[in-house]
């Protein structure tokens, strides 16, 4: 990509360094800060949304809270255990107040359950983590969530859901956009919503947890990544996320903001269709005749991975922003398999394996992807397409609006089915749960019982359906996450899907602030500090 | 009459467009959700009904005012444009008077001494402003005005104040800042639109027998200015200024973006990129209208200027 003039990202680095700070040194007070996007409600059970639950994580608690590698650790419970294999006990924390002065106790737990699964008009409701439990009050501070089957993710599913006061089980959606009903117990209190406009926060005095420095947090949506970066350095906001990779050298040059990166758990990955099922057919022979999908054959599969130089879209098309993938879960995060690492760029092995399978000559190939929806989305599916070139399987690229690549993606096909042969999609565990990726994407497809609505591709393996269900009915996590790891050893071995990398998460801050982060690109601003 | 039939028309198309376009709830539903979260909220929102069923339905509930309810923020559809049209709306004026204001006096002065220094510089700019996008322009505003001079916010719309029982931020110092840079990127297309419009005007009529005649009778260049060239060079400046009034308040969406105003602009890129339909469908309808109430807003204020189109209305 060649950076003209007329291309003022990354112009900003050209004409801002080296002016300082315009504004007065940073008062250590107030803290306003600059995100990419906003919430839709400010009701926390509105709708289950990333931008929604961490902002509901400032004013509200759940039982369980997560870190920021999504570990479970203690909020509104202090400890959680099985008391036999359908239920788990949580003792709750005790002597905590909501910002109305309302004493917490299980009934509030009760009464949340019930609200948080019927919101009406929610576009995502939270019911998933509430259906078929059933909440039992034992004493103010212990409560029993029992389920029928086996299940060993309550706690998982209860960080889920941010705990309200039972006065307010009855109020709408509006009443937690108005501040009318919003009284959590988290770090800061609710004071003001001006959506597209601003969110204000004020400091919780009595709150359980680590206090936090700021009086206040004046919450911004930015969407525009170069403003946002503006906006930094003009001094106007204290912190940013999501530093668009063309302004990252400009900020990292200044000795006045810091910058912080981690491995996302975000993964962008290929699925490559593996039955013989007719589908709308993107893979034909050199004369446009359509075959059946080569990519039934492990080898061929193995062949696209092999060909696919990760490095080099990390160095070039992300501009470093990425990490090589060869699983779901980034080092350090749940579910991750130490036995397993990205496959190295091999051309000519890729180039044999082909021959083996069959496919001396290669094919010809349609890929489709969403454009816009990941970073740079539309030019890695550009680069895999060149590289795909290379080994003789002759691609080309088909890029949609998200809106219309998730509906073909889904069921564009014959009988609602999934439409493409080979597409790229992005996924991030966002319960924190480790057989989640293994659930959705992996297990064979079976609508009734919840498993497979991810497998789009019809892999199948019943030694791998089987780990994973024993793994999910083991009330011992240690046992249930080596049964998810052998599985996922086995499953990225057969290439149910093909990994390409993790995106690199980035936030901007002005000297004297800190951001403690770790596998999730979503901001957590109790995390946002003051330097000591 | 005609007017309902067009927003009839328009109902029609961009109602069964639209729903040619994805899914929702592909957008809408987390994917960790359970499979009948789909069903619920395919039910909840009418999306699992055949879509001629759907448009009777948004029918008639448009013809007793109800647009329906954004999928996303779950509220009206009428009421969240509303919050969000004064925004738009300071933006839209601040830049239309800006562009009077400043492509005005130098379009005319352009016309009067068309091969002067000064007419060659001014018409030189516009062809800048007319050229250069205004998402570049902005970038540059920001990078000038705040980060190296430091004089103006970033982004957001600031401080509001009531004033004749309108909020808006063109009442408080704070929000006067914040307005400056988006509206003047707003305005920059429309001053360089207005001087050229004015210089050609103002070469026309300058030209005609009747100011020749003004010289002659001795009148100042500054009365001959005031009473005889600027009432003929308005009409065409109106007629246009009040069409491009409307793209001011429709299409001010890349400004808004880049500026982080809460505007309307901002708020139908998410309902388009969100498939939030009601929002889209609401949206366009709103402007069709705003189209035809400024036709004939334009049509009532020529009658004022030029007296000749009031007399053969009086005729008629």
């Amino acid at each position: 990509m060649t950076k003209s003039i007329l291309n003022p990202r990354g112009f900003l680095s050209a004409l801002a360094v080296g002016f300082a700070f315009s504004t007065s040194p940073l008062m250590a007070a107030d803290l306003t800060v600059a995100l990419a996007a906003e919430p839709t409600s400010m009701d926390p059970h509105y709708q289950n949304l990333t931008i929604n639950n961490s902002m509901a994580t400032q004013v509200y608690n759940a039982l369980v809270l997560q870190d920021v590698n999504q570990k479970l650790i203690p909020g509104l419970a202090v400890s959680w255990t099985p008391v036999d294999d359908r239920t788990w006990e949580f003792k709750l924390r005790p002597g905590v107040k909501f910002h109305n002065g309302a004493a917490f106790a299980a009934e509030d737990v009760v009464a949340t359950m019930k609200r948080a699964a019927n919101v009406p008009n929610s576009p995502s409701s939270f019911a998933t983590f509430i259906k078929g439990k059933t909440f039992e009050v034992i004493n103010d501070l212990t409560l029993r969530v029992s389920t029928k089957k086996p299940y060993p993710f309550t706690p998982n599913d209860m960080s889920r859901i941010a705990i309200i006061d039972s006065a307010f089980v009855d109020a709408t959606t509006e009443d937690f956009n108005t501040g009318k009903a919003s009284f959590g117990t988290g770090p800061f209190t609710f004071s003001k919503w001006l959506p597209g406009d601003t969110l204000k926060l004020t400091r919780n005095e009595a709150y359980w947890g680590s206090a936090m420095e700021w009086d206040s947090v004046t919450v911004r949506p930015i969407g525009d990544g170069t403003t946002r970066a503006a906006a930094l350095i003009a001094g106007d906001v204290d912190f940013i996320e999501r530093v668009a990779p063309s302004d990252l050298p400009s900020l990292e040059k200044r000795s006045d903001v810091t910058i912080f990166k981690s491995v996302s758990n975000r993964l962008l990955y290929l699925t490559l269709h593996m039955t013989e099922e007719p589908i709308k057919p993107y893979v034909t022979d050199h004369d446009g005749k359509p075959i059946v999908s080569p990519f039934r054959d492990i080898r061929v599969r193995q062949a696209v991975s092999l060909a696919i130089h990760r490095q080099a879209i990390a160095d070039r098309v992300m501009d470093g922003l990425s990490a090589p993938a060869g699983q779901f879960s980034p080092k350090g995060y749940i579910g991750y398999s130490a036995s397993l690492s990205p496959d190295k760029y091999d051309p000519k092995r890729a180039k044999e394996l082909l021959a083996e399978a069959g496919y001396k000559d290669g094919f010809k190939l349609t890929i489709h992807g969403p454009a816009g929806r990941y970073s740079n989305d539309t030019r890695i599916l550009e680069a895999v397409a060149q590289m795909l070139s290379r080994i003789g399987i002759e691609t080309s690229v088909e890029t949609m609006p998200a809106s219309v690549f998730f509906k073909r993606f889904s069921r564009g096909g014959p009988n609602k089915k999934p439409e493409f042969t080979v597409a790229m999609s992005g996924y991030a565990n966002g319960s924190g749960e480790p057989s989640h990726p293994l659930r959705i994407f992996i297990h064979t497809k079976q609508k009734e019982r919840g498993y497979g609505p991810g497998n789009r591709n019809g892999y199948s393996n019943a030694k791998v359906d089987k780990l994973i269900e024993d793994g999910r009915a083991s009330m011992d996590i240690a046992v249930g996450e080596k049964a998810f790891i052998q599985a996922t050893d086995i499953a990225m071995r057969e290439y149910a899907l093909v990994p390409i990398h993790h995106e690199i998460a980035t936030w901007a801050a002005r000297d004297g602030i800190t951001y403690e982060h770790g596998a999730l690109d979503s901001t957590f601003i109790h995390n946002v500090r003051a330097k000591k | 009459m005609q007017s309902v039939v067009v927003l009839f028309v328009m109902s029609l198309i961009v109602f069964s467009m639209i729903n040619l376009v994805g899914d929702p709830v592909d957008m809408l539903v987390n994917p960790e959700s359970l499979p009948d979260e789909i069903e619920r909220v395919r039910r909840d929102f009418g999306l699992d009904q055949p879509v001629y069923i759907q448009y009777w339905k948004f029918l008639t509930g448009a013809l007793s005012g109800d647009l329906g309810n954004s999928f996303v923020f779950g509220r009206p559809a009428l009421t969240l444009m509303a919050e969000r049209f004064p925004a738009t709306l300071e933006l839209a004026v601040s830049a239309l008077i800006i562009a009077v204001m400043i492509g005005l006096p130098l379009g005319v002065y352009a016309g009067l001494r068309p091969d002067g220094l000064g007419a060659r510089f001014i018409m030189g700019l516009s062809v800048l402003g007319i050229s250069i996008p205004t998402f570049w322009l902005g970038l540059m505003m920001i990078i000038l005005f705040s980060v190296i001079l430091g004089w103006l916010p970033v982004s957001g719309r600031g401080e509001t104040a009531v004033f004749l029982g309108i909020e808006s931020s063109m009442f408080t110092l704070d929000g006067l800042k914040h307005l400056a840079m988006p509206a003047t990127n707003l305005a920059l297309f429309k001053i360089a639109m207005v001087m050229r419009l004015a210089r050609a005007g103002t070469t026309e009529v300058m030209a005609q027998d009747f100011i020749r005649f003004a010289r002659a009778k001795g009148l100042s260049s500054r009365r001959i200015v005031r009473a005889h060239l600027m009432p003929n060079i308005l009409i065409p400046i109106v007629t246009v200024l009040g069409i491009e009034f409307g793209t001011l308040i429709a299409f001010a969406t890349v400004t808004e973006s880049i500026f982080a105003w809460p505007g309307l602009g901002k708020l139908v890129i998410d309902a388009i990129v969100n498939l939030d339909r009601p929002i889209v469908v609401a949206y366009l309808l709103f402007v069709v209208a705003l189209f035809l109430v400024l036709n004939l807003v334009v049509d009532i204020i020529y009658a004022v200027l030029d007296p000749r189109v009031r007399l053969q209305g009086d005729e008629g």
